[in-house]
């Protein structure tokens, strides 16, 4: 009997082509959307968290700072001071690389060509804490930190824009005040967590760009790479106790101070790209449905068309149950020929998409089976309902519809 | 010599609608119609003519009375027996060819076989045979939209005969054909009915057409008003 009906239902739908077709239509845009918005929303998330752990995974930054409440406000925050990064050296456990940083912005300048940038002040404990390797040059030496020569390391973008055909290495350029030289190019990192440009960025010893940019001996935070084999929760934990003892925090006196854990900021980003493609998939899903309706619509019109012939096969034998398997291989046939084409030309578009809009290509084998189950329920559930009317009627009052 | 009827109505009535707007198409029917005999079925329009044919091509279910076919009770069989019934027994020609659109002459006439279960190639046999038989079988490849009304009904008096039944039951089946294509297909169903010996009731209310017949049976007012027996050495006969 199955094969009789597969027979039948292949042939009737070879026999209404446009209608097949509409009602194919339907599902294949409808399967391709979900699957193309959803994928391409874990795309999305998958870079931004590349981007964000491209800060480094484990790294606690700290910073000046009052949280708000009562007794807060007035007068700022100390700053810390280079003694802080000798005490969390010698006390924290775990702490793999501490470096401070002072920051400024200037203008570099060489020939004709000028771009404003910014200086991070700092020594080789931050290319370590950010495990950030050159692309050409070297790194600083002890004496060069230790004196505040005026040497530099620069990333990408600084090559671009000022040192366009020549190898910058050995080269020197003013950057503000300062004449500087060369002495590594940053291997390229490109955009950031925050859209930021991470390669548009001049690192020079901490004490040059204290002396000669800050005025001052402050430093504006401290970046502290944790151990891999440390609890970074416990870490921060001993550090916001040292901090504070050093602070001279008392009791309940309030922190000075913050502590972020770049992992809670790339869960708390990813987090908002999660809540994104979700919104995406959401309004795809809406659109799967109103192909549902689609779908609905021709299957109920068919049905209708179709009554005389339920009509007919019922009158020259056919049982109800034969009549109503036909439609439902049929609608069966059509939702998942409609699925798989759907999952085919979201596979093409998301592929195709996915580099244009920067973002990751990931085959999510679930959302296309989710979408592709759904697809073939609405034939089911549209085609076989329909008929089942049809099919219940007398075959005389089938005959006689109209 | 009192032979067993093929089939034996019994105040057989047909109730449409419910309340005051029901209507009484059948008032308590009695027929008996023997195997192998040619009967047309005449009467005014709205006699029950139609209504009676539907009930007795199990396509229709009747209010009262006892339905035998072949001494079985009809009345008690629940809708897939019917239709195991029609699909064995009977054979429908309609007024209206009621084809599948869209479909082949061939496609048509191989519908019964296929859902009788009747292997490909011996379908196609027996297909083409029937066509041959109403003398088609060149329009095989043919949807019913390319044929002309004479040959639509004679597809689907192919695809009535195609499972050589026992009744073939046909309701106006020239109602929508001139008088030239009515002929032809009168003698078609004469020939069936004299030389596969299948019994063959005809609804019609030209009297050319009823003259074909054995026994015309007269309906008026929802109740069997007489019924004509022809001398067996009459038209009919070889
Ligand atoms: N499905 C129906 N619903 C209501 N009335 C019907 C239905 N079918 C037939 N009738 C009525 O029953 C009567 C007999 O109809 P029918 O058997 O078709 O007559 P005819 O002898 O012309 O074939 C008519 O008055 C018709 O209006
Ligand atoms: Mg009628």
């Amino acid at each position: 009997m199955f094969g009789i009906t597969l027979i039948l239902a292949i042939r009737e739908i070879q026999r209404h082509l446009l209608r097949s077709f509409l009602t194919t239509l339907g599902i294949v845009i409808g399967v391709a959307a979900v699957i193309t918005m959803v994928t391409l929303g874990n795309g999305a998330t998958a870079a931004v968290k590349k981007q964000i752990s491209s800060l480094g995974s484990n790294i606690l930054m700290v910073r000046p700072g009052q949280r708000m409440g009562p007794g807060s406000g007035g007068e700022s925050p100390p700053p810390f001071k280079n003694a802080d990064l000798d005490a969390i050296r010698e006390q924290i456990a775990g702490a793999r690389s501490v470096a401070g940083q002072a920051q400024a912005q200037a203008t570099g300048v060489r020939n004709a060509q000028n771009w404003s940038t910014s200086i991070n002040g700092t020594t080789n404990d931050y290319l370590d804490a950010q495990t950030w390797p050159l692309a050409s040059g070297r790194r600083f030496t002890a004496a060069e930190e230790q004196a505040g020569k005026s040497v530099c390391i620069i990333g990408n973008t600084i090559v671009t824009n000022l040192f366009q055909g020549v190898d910058p290495v050995g080269q020197r350029f003013r950057i503000g005040d300062v004449s500087c030289t060369v002495i590594g190019v940053l291997s390229t990192r490109g955009q950031g967590g925050f859209g930021n440009d991470q390669d548009d960025v001049v690192i020079m010893p901490l004490k040059v760009v204290q002396r000669r940019f800050t005025g001052n001996r402050d430093l504006r935070s401290i970046m502290v790479a944790v151990d891999e084999a440390y609890d970074t929760k416990v870490v921060q934990q001993s550090l916001s106790g040292l901090m504070r003892e050093r602070r001279n925090l008392t009791g309940a006196m309030p922190d000075n101070f913050n502590i972020f854990d770049t992992r809670q900021i790339s869960d708390a980003v990813s987090g908002s790209t999660k809540v994104l493609t979700g919104l995406l998939g959401a309004v795809a899903a809406v659109s799967l449905i109103v192909g549902g309706i689609g779908i609905m619509n021709i299957m109920l019109v068919s049905v209708t068309e179709r009554t005389r012939e339920i009509g007919i096969r019922l009158a020259i034998g056919a049982l109800a149950n034969e009549v109503l398997l036909q439609f439902l291989v049929e609608a069966v046939v059509l939702s998942s020929l409609g699925g798989i084409i759907g999952v085919l030309l979201a596979l093409v578009a998301t592929a195709s998409l996915a580099p244009v809009m920067g973002v990751e290509f990931l085959f999510d084998p679930f959302i296309n089976l989710v979408a592709f189950g759904f697809s073939a329920l609405i034939g089911v559930v549209f085609g076989y309902f329909p008929a089942r009317r049809a099919a219940a009627l007398n075959p005389i009052d089938a005959l006689r519809h109209e | 010599m009192a032979e067993e009827p093929l089939i034996s109505l019994r105040g057989i009535t047909k109730l449409f609608g419910t309340g005051p707007a029901a209507f009484q198409a059948l008032k308590g029917v009695d027929l008996d119609i023997m195997r192998g005999d040619f009967v047309a079925v005449m009467g005014p329009s709205g006699s029950g003519k139609s209504t009676t044919m539907n009930i007795l091509g199990c396509l229709d279910v009747p209010t009262s009375g006892t339905f035998l076919f072949k001494g079985h009770h009809v009345e008690t069989l629940d809708r897939d027996q019917r239709s195991l019934l029609r699909r064995r027994y009977l054979g429908f020609v309609f007024q209206g060819f009621n084809l599948l659109a869209r479909t082949t002459a061939l496609e048509n006439v191989e519908l019964p076989l296929i859902y009788r279960g009747t292997p490909k190639q011996e379908r196609h046999e027996l297909a083409m045979a029937a066509l041959g038989k109403v003398g088609l079988a060149e329009w095989a490849d043919h949807t019913p939209g390319e044929l002309s009304g004479g040959q639509q009904q004679r597809v689907a008096i192919a695809r009535a005969l195609v499972t050589t039944p026992d009744v073939l039951l046909a309701d106006e089946p020239t109602g929508n054909l001139d008088t030239e294509r009515s002929i032809e297909i009168m003698e078609l169903l004469t020939g069936l009915n004299r030389d596969s010996g299948i019994t063959v009731l005809l609804v019609t209310h030209e009297a050319e057409m009823a003259a074909f017949a054995r026994t015309v049976v007269h309906f008026r007012d929802g109740l069997v008003e007489s019924i004509e027996q022809k001398p067996l050495a009459g038209g009919a006969a070889k």
